[in-house]
């Protein structure tokens, strides 16, 4: 018997690849998890603003304005959009989320002056309600979708895609097909929702610019309409959306999350928010629509360095659907009732996870309340306290913001711009465009 | 009654002679007809709409009758009145998309998507229709005189399609609820993915799709295709129809079921 232990690691089998193939053997099954990509991709953490000194002027933090107003859908509406911070809320289902979080969504956005979207199964009254700029979609599944609440939005977004798992439609999982939802869906209580990935009654980029001029006959051309693309071919798709009549292109990069999906999808489909934007410009570029068809940036957006970043690269806009669940208290080990913090541990290890780790939103026992259609759950997030999180979180992106563009030396934060930017990494400066820090050496570029 | 050819296009007219249509939709005046002919007038399709939309009630006009149709895209699409419209000739896409309360007619062939996302109402296509008629249809009734190509039904969520010729491969592909009812032939793939809607076939069915299959007729399905024929305005007897419906074996998603993708 050998005195020391042999504990050198295969660097292709290591211990995650090992329980993959295990589990798999062992069930014949693949894991299908929420939220979004969590390997190391290249990402706005590998740029670095290059704010004023002598050869930039910046402008005086807490005291000369910076301007945080976007429109939005000015190619052909007759009312684009208008919010005060270039931050909007994804759109995330009424299914995936409870009621009370769509409500919450909807009471901060409006507090914070920016827009929410409905999500897979239509549109609540809640989310109405509580949203003064709600984007509408129009998805694959038409799970819930009406002229009604058509004509009550204020854009209309047609999903083609999401970041998470371009190509892959969804499935909400029977668990948390509640009474409501399945109503709301048409579909029996309880059952697995397959959400298509393709639309009912269009195929291809001719077809989608008849069915885009079909939804403004029926809105009599007076809200915009959005195309959501996840981010795969984006200079191509990209111009095929804009070609077909989008008033707004709203790009999602591989980071983006989702409440369920196979995890195959997850992480080996699309590619990063970081090179998918740069390609998102130079195809508005080359159609001669830069500032006529607006572009929103989502996947993986967190803080106001990402949306900065973002914008400097070209984004009117950017969208948040994970980390405006973090700030409702996703991944947090309490949750907040009206007598206090309570632990929520006990929960998640129910679950077979830990705060901090847990993507369990497929099975609809969210340990915080956001993720669920259980009515004990859901009480664990009420409306108010969800919406103060949020508008807190908002609030700081948005001056963190204003922050970086005040140093750069800008008076609104849409004309930071990509010379505002270098790159700590060779691979983000291929993506993103732009130098490598301490070079003016642009790969891929002469 | 084979008239469904390799393309899964629809190649030969119906034969059917359907009975003068039922009018038992929305209520019609006796107010004269007013014709807006899209060759004349000024702004297309859109004026002709916004107009439907917003002043043809006010206007008075409760028929209208659109001339010149000349297989332009959304025809009539949105609205939300009780008015009857007959177009001219043929229409193109979308024609009538999610229709409420309206009483739609063509007077000729329709494209893609006919009536898509239709709540309430009637629209009747006389001749016959291209791929996805009544998609995602929520309620109301889609009557199909002649063939309907492709995926008709697709989708569908509360509406009843009467076609009165064949149906094209992947009919009620996901159809959730509703009622298909085709009086000819349907091409492979029909239902397949099959919810709760339900689909009757006087003809020869080419193939099922996964999870569908045929069931026995029963009173309720005499009753309801007694009803539906009767609101097309054919006389077929309904126990010429087969039924088929879901056997919610993919309702929940097992690994067993993979071999059916």
């Amino acid at each position: 018997m050998s005195e020391f232990l042999s504990l050198e690691e295969s660097a292709g089998f290591d211990r995650h690849v090992l329980a993959y193939i295990h589990q798999a053997a062992e069930s014949g099954l693949y894991d299908i998890r929420g939220l979004g990509a969590k390997r190391r991709v290249p990402s706005f953490d590998d740029l670095v603003f290059l704010t004023a000194s002598i050869s930039r002027y910046p402008l005086e933090g807490y005291r000369e304005k910076c301007v945080t107003k976007t429109v939005l859908g000015t190619r052909f509406a007759k009312r684009p959009i208008e919010i005060e911070i270039p931050i909007t809320i994804a759109g995330m289902s009424f299914g995936a989320l409870s009621a009370n979080v769509k409500e919450a969504l909807g009471t901060a956005a409006t507090q914070c002056g920016t827009s929410t979207t409905t999500g897979d199964g239509g549109m609540t009254p809640e989310e109405r309600k509580s949203s003064k700029t709600l984007i509408y979609q129009c998805l694959p599944s038409r799970y819930g979708f009406n002229p009604d609440d058509l004509r009550k939005a204020d854009a209309i977004e047609m999903v083609i895609g999401q970041g998470a798992k371009p190509g892959g439609g969804g499935m909400l999982l029977g668990q948390k097909v509640s009474s409501r939802v399945a109503a709301m869906r048409t579909l029996p209580e309880g059952i697995d929702q397959r959400s298509a990935c393709r639309h009912p009654d269009w195929t291809g980029p001719d077809d989608l610019a008849i069915k885009l001029e079909e939804l403004r006959e029926i809105t009599d051309w007076q809200v915009p309409i959005f195309v959501k693309l996840g981010a795969t071919r984006v200079r191509d798709d990209v111009k095929l959306a804009v070609k077909s009549g989008a008033d707004v292109i709203v790009l999602d990069g591989m980071q983006g999350g989702t409440a369920a999906t196979q995890q195959v999808f997850i992480e080996h489909a699309g590619i990063p928010t970081l090179a998918a934007l740069p390609l998102a410009v130079q195809a508005l570029d080359e159609m001669n629509v830069l500032g006529e068809v607006q572009l929103i940036i989502s996947g993986g957006i967190r803080s106001g360095a990402d949306v900065a970043k973002a914008l400097a690269l070209g984004a009117d806009a950017v969208s948040i659907g994970q980390g405006v669940l973090m700030a409702l208290g996703c991944n947090r080990p309490d949750y907040q009732m009206a007598d206090g913090p309570h632990d929520a541990r006990a929960n998640y290890q129910a679950l077979g996870t830990a705060p901090g780790y847990c993507h369990h939103c497929h099975t609809g026992r969210c340990p915080v309340g956001i993720t669920t259609q259980d009515p004990v759950l859901e009480q664990r997030l009420s409306p108010a306290e969800g919406a103060r999180r949020l508008r807190n979180y908002l609030n700081v992106l948005t001056m963190e913001l204003a922050t970086l563009a005040r140093a750069c030396g800008k008076s609104n934060v849409h004309h930071l711009e990509r010379e505002d930017l270098v790159a700590l990494t060779v691979e983000a400066a291929a993506m993103a465009r732009v130098p490598l820090a301490g070079t003016s050496w642009i790969p891929g570029q002469k | 009654m084979d008239r469904v050819a390799e393309s899964g296009r629809m190649t030969t007219r119906n034969p059917i002679s359907p009975a003068a249509p039922a009018v038992s939709g929305p209520s019609r005046s006796e107010s004269a007809p007013i014709d807006w002919d899209l060759a004349r007038k000024a702004g297309g399709v859109r004026a002709l709409n916004q107009w439907l939309h917003h002043d043809a009630s006010r206007d008075g006009a409760s028929t209208i009758r659109v001339l010149n149709p000349d297989g332009q895209h959304h025809i009539a699409a949105g609205l939300n009145a009780p008015l009857h419209v007959e177009i001219a000739g043929h229409a193109g896409y979308f024609v009538a998309g999610m229709n409420q309360q309206a009483e739609v007619v063509v007077q000729g062939n329709v494209g893609w998507s006919v009536a898509e996302n239709m709540m309430s109402g009637i629209v009747r296509v006389k001749g016959c229709a291209s791929e996805c008629a009544g998609a995602s249809g929520h309620g109301g009734l889609l009557v199909i005189e002649e063939d309907a190509s492709s995926r008709c039904g697709i989708s569908l969520k509360g509406l009843d399609i009467v076609v009165g010729g064949s149906v094209g491969h992947m009919s009620a592909f996901m159809a959730q609820a509703g009622t298909l009812v085709v009086c000819g032939d349907a091409a492979h793939g029909l239902g397949d993915s099959l919810y709760e809607a339900v689909i009757y076939v006087r003809g020869t069915i080419h193939g099922l799709g996964t999870d569908a299959r045929e069931e026995p007729l029963g009173p309720t399905d005499i009753e309801k295709l007694t009803s539906l024929l009767g609101r097309a305005g054919f006389d077929y007897e309904p126990r010429t129809f087969k039924r088929i419906g879901s056997a919610r074996s993919l309702y929940h998603w097992h690994i067993d079921s993979s071999d059916a993708y």
